[in-house]
């Protein structure tokens, strides 16, 4: 089931004209995908951010999962009326005022470069700029945790310099190692398990960020903010 | 304690699963057939949502070294207690030193092994399922292996299971009404239309027409399917977005891929359909190389098929605790 909403979209904000309305639609019986319309930008997330707090409150409902612009919603049971939910999630969309989550600043070292930067000569050459410069740009800029998923811990980060930007690759690396530092095209983040990766490599960092045994498994939540500290540069 | 005598390379503990934590990227994993997990536990007289050994490679056997109580659900074929052939789906008693050994089954893929007491292991993360991928919960976050041995829960109902076991009416008999019958060996799926699926325009038809197969390259993450491709009209870039069990999706090869227990928590592949909860257990008992079919389901119909599940577990539980009671009064 596809749904979209015949309201305008808020006044609160400024949606581009051409792609106005969220989308509703449907994994299996009992989850819904709500997707935010326009840019992937900080203003869509924080109303995806207000969203999923507005939906936390809902007494029918399992599970919350916000990714990027978009939240899936996972219901304890198949409602009777697919189509109330529907209507409901749009409505809770249209009232959704942008917020700005209350995030901690995580600070992360990273050593750039060396045997574990697999793709920073291939992001050299896709850019023009050298491998001095990437790591510079790289580093300076501020991200957002947009949202968590993939793997364990695994934070989505948003603030990338376009300078850097580096498409997936088309054939995953099949064993990256845990900890590399990533570029996945617009978003940046720390690999957190071994195995296939799609993203970019430029850098590699020691701090754990996941930890099953704690009260707060994962270090990083949506909403905080991340910086990369040159622990060293390997060029 | 139990010890593992003999075991292949996927056998692991897991429950009902790991719910609540999709959205810091952790998969809910648990039970790929979680129907029989609850009956197996309800029969042994464990909170439904106790560990238990997920079989999918066999031969497996394993020694009680105490007094238990246990019973083998999920995949057809009996299990054998010191050779002799018993009943599955059914509670029995078994006494310090006996080895349980569980065949290759004729039809189905994973069979559940259910204690007393349950497997005594700590919870993680609010579970005991093994979490192949981060590495923790179950047995040390990994499957199980020869020699490896695992402690019983206290059982307080022992002394209260009647001598001859104590069975149930399989699901898969007792639901006949609710679960159809595979047709010329290929078993119908429900699922409803997903996100993309129109995207699929032509080729949208021939995903719910053909008949699709089990590829070998299929795990507890998900089974990929090999038929004629399909492919959207238009290549588009997704924004990554949760995913969850059941979800079908495709990805440029035009192999559908169903995403199972240990499912991504995040994707990014077109969805052309989405499984329905409650047939994801027939799924899960599906083997490597089999074939299925889907079928355009409607959330009322799911909706229907849950109720009845429900039903169906609520009298199990009923019927085993009046038949216990009975048994302790009449001792």
């Amino acid at each position: 089931m596809i749904a979209t909403t015949n309201r305008h979209a808020s006044q609160r904000e400024i949606v581009p004209a051409t792609k106005s309305q969220a989308r509703v639609s449907s994994i299996g019986a009992r989850s819904f995908l709500l997707e935010a319309p326009g840019d992937f930008d900080l203003i869509a997330q924080r109303r995806i951010w207000a969203l999923s707090q507005t939906v936390k409150g809902w007494p029918d409902l399992a599970e919350n999962i916000p990714g990027m612009t978009n939240l899936l919603v996972i219901f304890k049971e198949t409602p009777e009326d697919p189509d109330a939910v529907v209507a409901r999630l749009l409505q809770a969309w249209e009232n959704a005022r942008s917020i700005d989550l209350k995030g901690k600043t995580i600070e992360i070292p990273v050593d750039y470069g060396g045997e574990y930067a697999t793709d920073l000569p291939a992001l050299c050459d896709l850019s023009g700029l050298s491998d001095r410069e990437v790591v510079r740009i790289h580093h300076e800029a501020t991200y957002r945790v947009f949202a968590l998923g993939s793997a364990p811990g695994f934070g989505y980060l948003h603030g990338l310099d376009p300078r850097i930007y580096m498409p997936r690759k088309t054939v995953p690396s099949l064993k990256m190692p845990k900890g590399c530092v990533t570029i996945g095209g617009m978003q940046t983040g720390v690999a957190m398990l071994t195995g296939p990766n799609g993203w970019n490599s430029i850098g590699y960092a020691t701090l754990e960020m996941f930890d099953p045994t704690s009260p707060t498994p994962a270090t990083m939540a949506p909403g905080d903010t991340v910086r990369f500290l040159p622990a060293g540069i390997e060029l | 304690m139990i010890e593992i005598l003999e075991s292949g390379p996927f056998n692991t503990v897991q429950d009902l699963g790991r719910p609540g934590y999709r959205d810091i990227g952790v998969s809910a994993s648990g039970a790929m057939d979680p129907l029989a997990v609850r009956i197996g536990n309800i029969l042994v007289g464990n909170d439904e949502s106790a560990a238990a050994i997920e079989v999918q490679t066999f031969p497996f056997s394993l020694r009680f070294e105490q007094r238990v109580v246990f019973a083998v659900t999920g995949a057809d074929g009996n299990p054998h207690l010191d050779g002799s052939e018993l009943l599955p789906w059914c509670a029995h008693v078994a006494e310090p030193g006996q080895v349980l050994e569980l065949k290759q089954p004729p039809r189905l893929a994973r069979s559940y092994i259910s204690v007393g007491g349950g497997l005594d292991i700590p919870v993680v993360m609010g579970s005991r399922s093994t979490s192949l991928r981060g590495g923790f919960g179950g047995n040390a976050g990994r499957p199980l292996a020869k020699a490896d041995r695992i402690a019983v829960g206290e059982d307080a109902e022992i002394a209260m299971l009647p001598a001859s076991g104590l069975a149930v009416v399989e699901p898969a008999v007792a639901l006949r009404d609710v679960f159809p019958a595979a047709v010329d060996g290929t078993l119908p799926i429900r699922a409803l239309p997903a996100g993309e699926h129109d995207l699929f325009a032509r080729d949208g038809e021939a995903f719910w027409s053909q008949t699709w197969r089990i590829s070998s390259r299929s795990d507890r993450t998900g089974y990929r399917l090999s038929g004629e491709p399909i492919t959207p009209t238009a290549s588009i870039e997704m924004r990554s977005h949760g995913v969850v069990p059941g979800v079908i999706q495709v990805p440029p090869g035009g192999e559908p891929i169903v995403q199972m227990s240990d499912a991504n928590t995040a994707g990014g592949y077109p969805k052309i359909a989405g499984v329905i909860e409650c047939d994801l257990w027939r799924l899960g008992q599906a083997r490597i190389g089999a074939r299925l079919s889907f079928l355009r389901s409607t959330h009322a119909e799911a909706r229907a098929v849950e109720q009845a599940v429900a039903r169906y577990v609520d009298d199990v539980r009923q019927t085993s605790r009046m038949v216990k009671r009975a048994l302790k009064a009449m001792a």
